[in-house]
C-alpha cells in the first residue's frame, strides 16, 4: 500500500487534482526527510522493495495458505478421488469403478432416506423456531426486570456441545425417565412413548431435542437485531395509532428481514451437517429412521470401511448443500446484497 | 384530549401519557404475561440442565422411584467419584489443549494472512482472498474421510495435533472473512504515520495492527475456541486412545459404559458442563457478535 502511495504521489504531484493527492503530494518530501534522517530505511525503498514486497506477502500468507491447502483443499480434492474407487483403505486403491458409488448411495433407499430426514429438519427447525424465537425475542425485547440474565439464560443450551446436551436428553428421554413422569403428572400417561425406540416417534423426538438446543440462537439473533431498530419508528407509529400487533408486523419484522434471512442460513447448514446430537440420541436408528447424511457417511465411512463409497457420500452431501446454499442465496439472501455490508464490519 | 389542561408542556400528545388502552410498544413496562412467558421460556431452557445437575445429587434408586424430586437427601458421592477420577480431568486437560492450540494457530495464521489480504496491493490478492473464502462452503464433513485416512499415514491418530490442524484449518475461512475487513477499516493514516516514523510495514504489522485488532481477535479467537470445545466428530474418528480422548468424547463414552448408572452420567455430564458455561456466558457478546457477522458479510 506505501509503494502504491509514492507512486501516486510522484505521478500525481504536478497535477494535485484532488485535496487527497495534494495531501499525498505534500507528505512526499516530508517523507523523504524522514527516510534520509533513518540511514537503514533507505536501503527499503530502492529497487528491491518490490521483491521484499513479494517476501513479506509471502512470510504472512505462507502458514495459513499452507494449513488450508494441507488439510481442506487436498482432502476435499481427494474425497471426490476416493468417490471414483472401490477402496477399504487399507490397499493399494485400484479398483476403479467410476460412478458406480454415487448410482449404489442413489438407489440405497437408506441414504435416500437419510436425504430426506435433513430436508424435513431443515423445513421443521425453521417452521418451528422461526415464529417460536420471533414471538419470544419481540416479547422481551422491552425493559423488563432481569433482561441481562435472561439473555444469558437463554443461551445456555446454544453453548453446551451437542454431545452433552444430548447425554442429558438421552437421561431425561429414557423409558419412565423424567419426561414420562411428567407425561403421568399431567394425566396424560397414556401418550407416552419409546421416544427414541419408536420409528415412528425418534425424528419427532430429534426435532424437539433440536429445538431446545437451538431455539436459544434464533432468540438472541433476534434480540441483537432488534436492538437495532430505532425507538422514533415505534414512536412514530404509536402517535398515528398503530397497535401494537401492527407495528410488529408493519416495522419491526420488516426491519429484521435480514437478521432473520442471515439466521435461516446457519440454520440450514447446520441442519444439513446434523451428526453429533443424532449419533447420541439414537446414533440414526431405529430402524434408519433418524439416519442423517451425516451419520450414514460415518455408518458406510470409519465403521464399515468402505472408504469409497463413503467419499461418494461425502461428495452429494457436498452438492446438495451447494445447491440448497445457492438457492437460498439466489431465492433470499438476494435481498440484502444491495446493501453494501462493509461498514458495519468495522465495528465487529 | 377533552380536557385541554391535560396537555403536557412538551408539545407531546396526551396520547403517551394516558395509559394506553392497547399494549403499546413501551419501553417502560412489563405486564404479567410477559413474566409469564419469560418463566415459562426460562424454565423451558434450564429445566434439563437443572434436572441434570439435581439428578447428580441423587442416588439411583431414589431417580427411579421418583423421576421428578428433589434430592432427598442430597448424596455428593457421584460428584466426588468423578472429581477424584483420573480420567474426567484428564478428558478436561485434553480438550483445552486441543482447544487452545486451535485457536493459537488460528488466530495467529489468520490475522497473518488477512494483514497482506487487507491492506496490500499485489496482483493475486482477489484470487486469494477468494480461495480463502470458497473454503466456508467445505464443511468437515466432507473432508473427513480422506482427513482420517491422512491423519493416519501422518501418524498424528491419538495425538492433539491431529485433531488441532484440520480444525484450524477448516476454522481460517470464517476468520480471515471476519478480520480482513476489520483490518481494512483501520484508517490508512495510521500505516502513514507509522512510515514516516521509519517503521517498516512488518513493525508495523507488529506494533500498531496487531493491539489495534485485539477485538476482532478475541471474537475469531472465541468463535474458534467454541467450536474446538464442542467438537465431536473429527476426534472421534482420531482420537481411539482413551487417554488423548477430549470430554465431548469422554461424555459420550461415559454415558454409554455406565447406562444403568443414570445418576453417575448426569454428574459426569453436569461437571463436563461447567467450564464451558462459565467461558462461554461470560463470551456471549463476543460469540453473537461474530455469528451475526460472519454470516452477513
Amino acid at each position: 500500500m506505501a509503494d502504491d502511495l509514492t507512486a501516486r504521489s510522484t505521478s500525481t504531484g504536478a497535477v494535485a487534482a484532488t485535496p487527497r493527492d495534494a495531501r499525498a503530494a505534500d507528505l512526499a518530501p516530508a517523507r523523504s526527510a524522514a527516510g534520509a534522517v533513518g540511514g537503514q530505511r533507505r536501503r527499503r525503498r530502492s529497487v528491491s522493495s518490490n521483491a521484499r514486497k513479494r517476501l513479506e506477502i509471502a512470510f504472512f500468507v505462507a502458514p495459513a495458505l499452507a494449513l488450508f491447502v494441507l488439510f481442506v483443499v487436498v482432502p476435499v480434492v481427494q474425497a471426490v478421488r476416493y468417490s471414483t474407487y472401490k477402496w477399504n483403505g487399507l490397499g493399494p486403491m485400484d479398483d476403479f469403478v467410476g460412478l458406480d458409488n454415487y448410482t449404489q448411495a442413489l438407489r440405497d433407499t437408506v441414504f435416500t432416506d437419510a436425504v430426506m430426514h435433513n430436508l424435513i429438519i431443515i423445513v421443521l427447525s425453521i417452521i418451528i423456531q422461526l415464529p417460536l424465537g420471533l414471538a419470544i425475542a419481540l416479547l422481551l425485547n422491552r425493559e423488563i426486570w432481569g433482561r441481562t440474565a435472561l439473555r444469558v439464560i437463554i443461551f445456555v443450551p446454544y453453548v453446551l456441545a451437542e454431545v452433552v446436551a444430548g447425554v442429558v436428553w438421552l437421561m431425561l428421554l429414557q423409558p419412565n425417565g423424567v419426561i414420562d413422569a411428567m407425561f403421568d403428572a399431567v394425566g396424560l400417561g397414556g401418550l407416552t412413548q419409546l421416544w427414541l425406540g419408536d420409528p415412528d416417534v425418534a425424528l419427532g423426538t430429534v426435532m424437539v431435542v433440536l429445538t431446545w438446543k437451538y431455539l436459544g440462537l434464533a432468540i438472541i439473533l433476534f434480540l441483537a437485531g432488534l436492538q437495532g431498530v430505532s425507538a422514533d419508528l415505534y414512536e412514530a407509529a404509536q402517535l398515528d395509532g398503530a397497535s401494537w400487533w401492527q407495528v410488529q408486523r408493519r416495522i419491526t419484522i420488516p426491519l429484521l428481514g435480514p437478521t432473520i434471512r442471515t439466521w435461516g442460513f446457519l440454520s440450514i447448514i447446520g441442519a444439513l451437517q446434523l451428526f453429533d446430537m443424532v449419533w447420541i440420541l439414537t446414533g440414526g436408528g431405529p430402524a434408519n429412521s433418524t439416519m442423517t447424511m451425516a451419520t450414514y457417511l460415518i455408518n458406510q465411512g470409519t465403521n464399515r470401511s468402505l472408504y469409497g463409497y463413503a467419499s461418494a457420500v461425502a461428495v452429494i452431501l457436498f452438492v446438495i448443500s451447494l445447491i440448497i446454499a445457492a438457492l437460498y442465496q439466489y431465492l433470499v439472501l438476494r435481498r440484502d446484497n444491495p446493501q453494501a455490508p462493509k461498514p458495519r464490519k468495522a465495528k465487529a | 384530549m377533552s380536557a385541554p389542561t391535560f396537555t403536557p408542556a412538551t408539545g407531546r400528545p396526551a396520547l403517551l401519557e394516558d395509559p394506553p388502552p392497547r399494549r403499546g410498544k413501551g419501553f417502560s413496562g412489563g405486564n404479567v404475561a410477559i413474566y409469564a412467558i419469560a418463566l415459562i421460556v426460562v424454565v423451558a431452557t434450564l429445566g434439563p440442565v437443572i434436572y441434570a445437575i439435581l439428578g447428580g445429587f441423587r442416588s439411583n434408586p431414589q431417580l427411579a422411584a421418583d423421576p421428578v424430586g428433589l434430592p432427598d437427601p442430597w448424596i455428593i458421592t457421584n460428584y466426588v467419584n468423578v472429581l477424584t477420577s483420573p480420567e474426567f480431568w484428564r478428558y478436561a486437560l485434553n480438550s483445552t489443549v486441543v482447544a487452545l492450540i486451535t485457536t493459537a494457530l488460528v488466530a495467529v495464521f489468520g490475522v497473518m494472512a488477512a494483514y497482506p489480504l487487507a491492506r496490500y496491493d499485489f496482483k493475486g490478492r482477489g484470487l486469494l482472498t477468494t480461495v480463502f473464502t470458497l473454503g466456508l462452503l467445505f464443511p468437515l464433513t466432507v473432508a473427513i474421510i480422506p482427513l482420517f485416512l491422512m491423519i493416519r499415514d501422518l501418524n498424528l491418530t491419538n495425538s492433539f495435533w491431529g485433531v488441532a490442524l484440520p480444525q484450524a484449518a477448516f476454522s481460517l475461512p470464517m476468520t480471515i472473512v471476519i478480520l480482513r475487513p476489520f483490518l481494512m477499516a483501520l484508517p490508512k493514516e495510521l500505516e502513514e504515520a507509522a512510515q514516516l516514523d521509519g517503521t517498516s510495514r512488518i513493525g508495523f504489522f507488529w506494533r500498531i495492527l496487531l493491539p489495534l485488532s485485539g477485538p476482532a481477535m478475541v471474537t475469531v479467537g472465541v468463535l474458534a475456541f467454541v467450536a474446538s470445545w464442542n467438537s465431536y466428530l473429527l476426534p472421534l474418528l482420531i482420537l481411539n486412545d482413551p487417554a488423548a480422548q477430549t470430554l465431548p468424547l469422554g461424555v459420550a463414552g461415559f454415558s454409554s459404559e455406565h447406562a444403568q448408572d443414570t445418576a453417575g452420567v448426569l454428574a459426569f455430564t453436569s461437571l463436563a458442563m461447567i467450564p464451558a458455561l462459565i467461558f462461554f456466558l461470560a463470551m456471549e457478546k463476543r460469540i453473537v457478535n461474530g455469528l451475526q457477522g460472519a454470516v452477513k458479510g
